[in-house]
């Protein structure tokens, strides 16, 4: 069955205001059951360049599991006596509270307190030390706080998305943190980059480049920026993916003709080829049990998505409703399959439950496609286009919440990656 | 630029049967992505002597004259692009003329080497559309095989989307983009 979410649209427009800012991120709809939270202006915030508060609360707000219940002007600070019941009539179902103190070393600590209200659980506390330079950072930490305490699910407010700009003719694979901002540039080339994927570590970036004029497959390292080569054989080297163990790659080589599934060494070392057919096989993506390799063939007539044992044996069809359905995107938890279908004509976003086949259409405009899922499931990040430009948009796995993340003026924007959990 | 070299009688010849008048230095074949105008400059413009611009004649290669052949507008082997159906690899009847053209050159010219990009339009996966962007190259290089062309001749590349010939996103580019490219020594 597919079932379509009416969204209300209300527009939240989180718009950010730092000067480098690459991306802005817009929500329409919200959570059905979001958790109303007040977070009060931490206490001596006026030492700081920024206000940290603002970063959390809008980490929390983005993600469309909070409501923000207003907590008044005032600087509370962390070990301030306070009358919970008061906060509990505001509607707060909890309540967080922080102090922020400099420390030698020209650096500043943050001690926070949370209060679970509606539970009346004992408070949280949590201290965080943090120099000038990584504030934003710290504010993405706090919030991964909050959001797990409240939510019982790991936070992605400090993971980052790798994408592909493309201005003017030029492309650049980009790093961004999860909330569009502290954009890095890790290659520029005047010709097309594609399918970054990251390394289960969050150390390296797979991708695809022209840059040599037809398509390789590089591994580059974000800490030193070395590019190294992985696949360069006869034809196009494409689709990499990595296996979770970081230590392998599938990847899609034509060097005998048609596109064909292929694993191989980081190094390039290893060669093993998966499944064989005179059709197109593309796309493979690692189950994260590296038990499976799903992948997108059209063996069957049209394009379709396959599983198939990683070691290789005989493909099993996935998806059988309509006549294109491309991208395989395994949720971290290896319940779902996000994937892009095309739906009288318009390529949308859908998922599918892999125990009971049933498959939802998540986003609802006509362009969508590369999905992929943040590293706690919740959201999935996904190109789409607005005015004939790329952009980039995200849904949550329910199809409830949606943000709209808009670039710079003239460029296009594609190809988003959301990265680990794990940081170097 | 090159040094001018007296014409020969034989150059001449081979200049006549290639169909060819040129003698100045060859051009590199035209970029086929760009078919926008160059935008005239407009701002700043200043005086410059005049000269009168020396006319270079030099003797043109056997392989020169052939590359002219194959750019001959009455040629059937200056049509160099295969345009597919949408989600289609299936060569249409109507290039038989020209793929027999083109097989019969490489049986001719052993030395010529081509190279077949074939590309998609923009809609859907990107991934997906390299794969099919192959598929389309890979058709063009059967049919030339089925001829007897030998497969050592001709390399198939796939460029996927991701070099449109229109940027329209109407059916008459996506029809424009759906295509296989056909390159020849010299020319990539």
């Amino acid at each position: 069955m597919i079932k379509f979410f009416r969204l209300m649209t209300a527009v939240l427009g989180l718009v950010a205001t730092a000067a480098h800012a690459q991306l802005t991120v817009e929500i329409t709809g919200a959570g059905a059951n979001r958790i109303p939270v007040a977070i009060a202006n931490f206490a001596g915030e006026g030492l700081l360049p920024q206000a940290l508060t603002g970063v959390v609360r809008a980490d929390l707000e983005r993600s469309g599991a909070f409501k923000m219940i207003d907590p008044g002007p005032a600087q509370v600070p962390e070990n301030a006596a306070i009358d919970l019941n008061q906060w509990k009539d505001r509607g707060a179902d909890a309540l967080a509270l922080a102090s922020i103190l400099p420390v030698p070393g020209g650096r500043y600590e943050v001690r926070m307190r949370l209060y679970d209200i509606a539970r009346q659980n004992k408070p949280d506390g949590m201290i965080f030390v943090f120099a000038p330079a990584t504030m934003r950072e710290t504010g993405h930490r706090i919030a991964d706080f909050i959001y797990e305490k409240m939510t019982g699910e790991k936070g992605v407010f400090s993971t980052r998305i790798a994408y592909v700009s493309k201005t003017a003719g030029r492309f650049e694979l980009k790093v961004d943190d999860a909330d569009g901002q502290n954009p890095r540039t890790a290659l520029r080339s005047t010709e097309p980059i594609i399918s970054p994927a990251w390394s289960p570590d969050g150390s390296r970036l797979a991708y695809v480049s022209f840059q040599a004029k037809k398509p390789i497959i590089y591994v580059h390292s974000l800490a030193t920026g070395a590019q190294t080569v992985v696949a360069n054989f006869k034809g196009s080297n494409s689709a990499p993916a990595w296996a979770p163990d970081g230590k392998r790659l599938a990847i899609v080589l034509t060097k005998d003709g048609s596109s064909q599934i292929y694993t191989i060494n980081v190094d390039g070392s290893g060669l093993n080829r998966i499944v064989s057919s005179s059709a197109i096989d593309t796309e493979p993506q690692f189950s994260p049990d590296g038990q499976f390799i799903y992948f997108t063939s059209d063996r069957g007539g049209s394009p379709q998505i396959y599983r198939v044992a990683a070691g290789g044996g005989n493909p099993e069809r996935v998806t059988f409703e309509g006549s294109y359905n491309v991208t395989p995107r395994l949720s971290p938890d290896g319940k779902s399959l996000a994937y892009v279908t095309r739906n009288g004509g318009r390529f949308q976003i859908a998922s599918m439950d892999l125990a009971s086949r049933q498959v939802q259409i998540l986003t609802d405009s006509s362009r969508d496609e590369s999905p992929s899922f943040a590293p706690n499931g919740r959201m999935i990040i996904y190109a789409s286009e607005i005015g004939g430009r790329g952009v980039l948009s995200a849904v949550s796995a329910d199809g409830r919440v949606r943000q709209k993340l808009s670039g710079q003026a003239g460029g296009d924007v594609r190809e988003p990656a959301w990265g680990p959990f794990n940081q170097p | 630029m090159r040094t001018p070299t007296k014409i020969t009688l034989a150059a001449l010849t081979l200049a006549v049967l290639a169909g060819c008048s040129s003698t100045g230095p060859e051009q590199p074949a035209a970029p086929t992505e760009d078919k926008k105008p160059a935008t005239p400059s407009t701002g700043g413009a200043t005086g410059a002597p005049v000269t009168q611009p020396q006319v270079g004649t030099k003797q043109m290669t056997p392989e020169e004259a052939l590359l002219a052949q194959l750019k001959d507008p009455n040629s059937p082997l200056s049509k160099r692009i295969v345009y597919f159906d949408y989600d289609s690899y299936a060569i249409k009847d109507s290039y038989a003329s020209i793929i027999s053209a083109h097989a019969k050159f490489l049986i001719a010219n052993p030395k010529f080497r081509m190279l077949i990009q074939g590309n998609t339009d923009e809609r859907g996966s990107r991934e997906y559309n390299l794969a099919l962007g192959q598929k389309r190259a890979e058709a063009v290089k059967r049919a030339l095989m089925l001829l007897g062309v030998n497969e050592a001749q001709i390399e198939s590349v796939s460029l996927g989307e991701e070099k449109p010939r229109m940027t329209g996103a109407d059916e008459a580019s996506y029809a424009e983009n759906r295509r296989s490219e056909i390159l020849y020594s010299g020319e990539y």
